[in-house]
């Protein structure tokens, strides 16, 4: 059997409020492999009488040793999400399989430039795409594309807002789809192909677009890549879930 | 929209699907690449593509089933038992798996 595929007792060491809705875990998991940015874990939940709930969590940023980080939405009436943001606490254990996932994930030798479109929680692999560049200084161009609601629906935005020196070629461009902040050249509105076009990279860079969020902002965004002209092959997808972007 | 979209939008609702990428924690279990990046051939359309562009519907520790997002084909079922597992591969025709290097 593959190591990374037998489940390990983790534990919470740490936790950080993104937003008012999604919590960033801190998780001690004995024995960690390390892994790429956009690899996921699985999480397990078993409830007293014996069922157990499996959910996919991507991992946010590279591994500090054997400390991983994973940013959790809360979904309401959600099975799982609202016991990791609001119920599971700094001590506790829980069930980590992983890291899983070989096909949307970034690989540092790649020297393909690199295009990322996140919608809402779509942000967390590709956070952790841009921040395995600058934890291996990497070069590789990078744009990112970040579509969310509101300023209150950022993640990360310390790190989005005050890029540093490890930056430099990674360039993050925020859209807003609700209510942009104050004095923002563009209105809110959804993303577009002209978005698209804009900020990202142009086909014939023949960039590697890896689109993440809510099914819908997937499927949108995929098509507007394609119509644009890029290959169908070099766009990677992962869907969250039916909305929440 | 015409009623058949409509039908299928309605549909694709009722009975949600998760991503493909959400089967490479269940398939590492049973082999030691990981086989989400693997292409397949839809026996039914002929779509090639990886198996994380799938649709899946059910959600581990429970029976999941894998769809061709082309015509909706059932192309991969896995089901987890306490000892074995079972992959049925019948809805594809072939798959290429990378092996690095
Ligand atoms: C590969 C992969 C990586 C993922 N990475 C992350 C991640 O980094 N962060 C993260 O927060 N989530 C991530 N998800 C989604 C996560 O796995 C769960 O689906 C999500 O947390 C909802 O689980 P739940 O048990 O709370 O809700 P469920 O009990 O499964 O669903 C409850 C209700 O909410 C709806 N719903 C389900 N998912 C969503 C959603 N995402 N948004 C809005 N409504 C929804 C359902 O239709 C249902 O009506 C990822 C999914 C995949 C496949
Ligand atoms: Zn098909």
């Amino acid at each position: 059997m593959n190591v990374a595929a037998g489940w390990r007792v983790a534990r919470l060491v740490g936790v950080h409020d993104e937003t008012a809705t999604a919590r960033t875990l801190v998780l001690d998991v004995p024995g960690w492999p390390g892994h790429l940015g956009g690899q996921h874990v699985d999480l397990q939940l078993t409830a007293e009488d014996g069922y157990q709930a499996q959910r996919s969590y991507s991992l946010a940023a590279p591994a500090k040793g054997d400390r991983i980080e994973l940013t959790v939405q809360r979904v309401p009436d959600g099975e799982v999400s609202p016991y990791l943001t609001e119920v599971l606490t700094i001590g506790d254990p829980i069930e980590v399989r992983g890291p899983v996932g070989g096909w949307f994930v970034w690989r540092p030798a790649d020297p393909a430039p690199v295009l990322l479109l996140a919608g809402g929680a779509g942000i967390v692999p590709l956070m952790a795409m841009v921040r395995a560049r600058r934890a291996e200084a990497s070069r590789t161009p990078f744009r990112l594309i970040y579509s969310l609601r509101t300023p209150g629906d950022l993640y990360y935005g310390e790190e989005l807002r005050r890029p540093g020196p490890g930056d430099a070629g990674a360039d993050a461009t925020l859209l807003y789809t609700r209510t942009a902040p104050p004095g923002s050249p563009r209105p809110s509105r959804r993303l577009s192909t002209e978005d698209v076009e804009r900020y990202g990279w142009p086909p014939d860079f023949e960039p590697t677009c890896y689109v993440c969020g809510p099914t819908g902002f997937v499927e949108a965004a995929a098509d507007m890549l394609t119509k644009l002209g890029h290959d169908p092959r070099r766009v990677r997808t992962e869907r969250f879930g039916p909305s929440g972007g | 929209m015409d009623d058949r979209h409509q039908d299928r939008h309605q549909d694709r609702h009722q009975d949600r699907h998760q991503d493909g990428n959400a089967l490479a924690g269940p398939l590492a279990e049973i082999f030691s690449v990981d086989v989400t990046a693997a292409l397949g051939r839809c026996a039914a359309c002929g779509l090639n593509g990886p198996l994380a562009s799938l649709r899946v519907y059910g959600q581990a520790p429970g029976p999941l089933v894998g769809r061709c997002p082309g015509c909706e084909a059932v192309v991969l079922r896995l089901v987890r038992g306490p000892e074995d597992a079972w992959l049925d591969l019948s809805g594809t025709r072939c798959l290429r798996v990378p092996l690095g290097g």
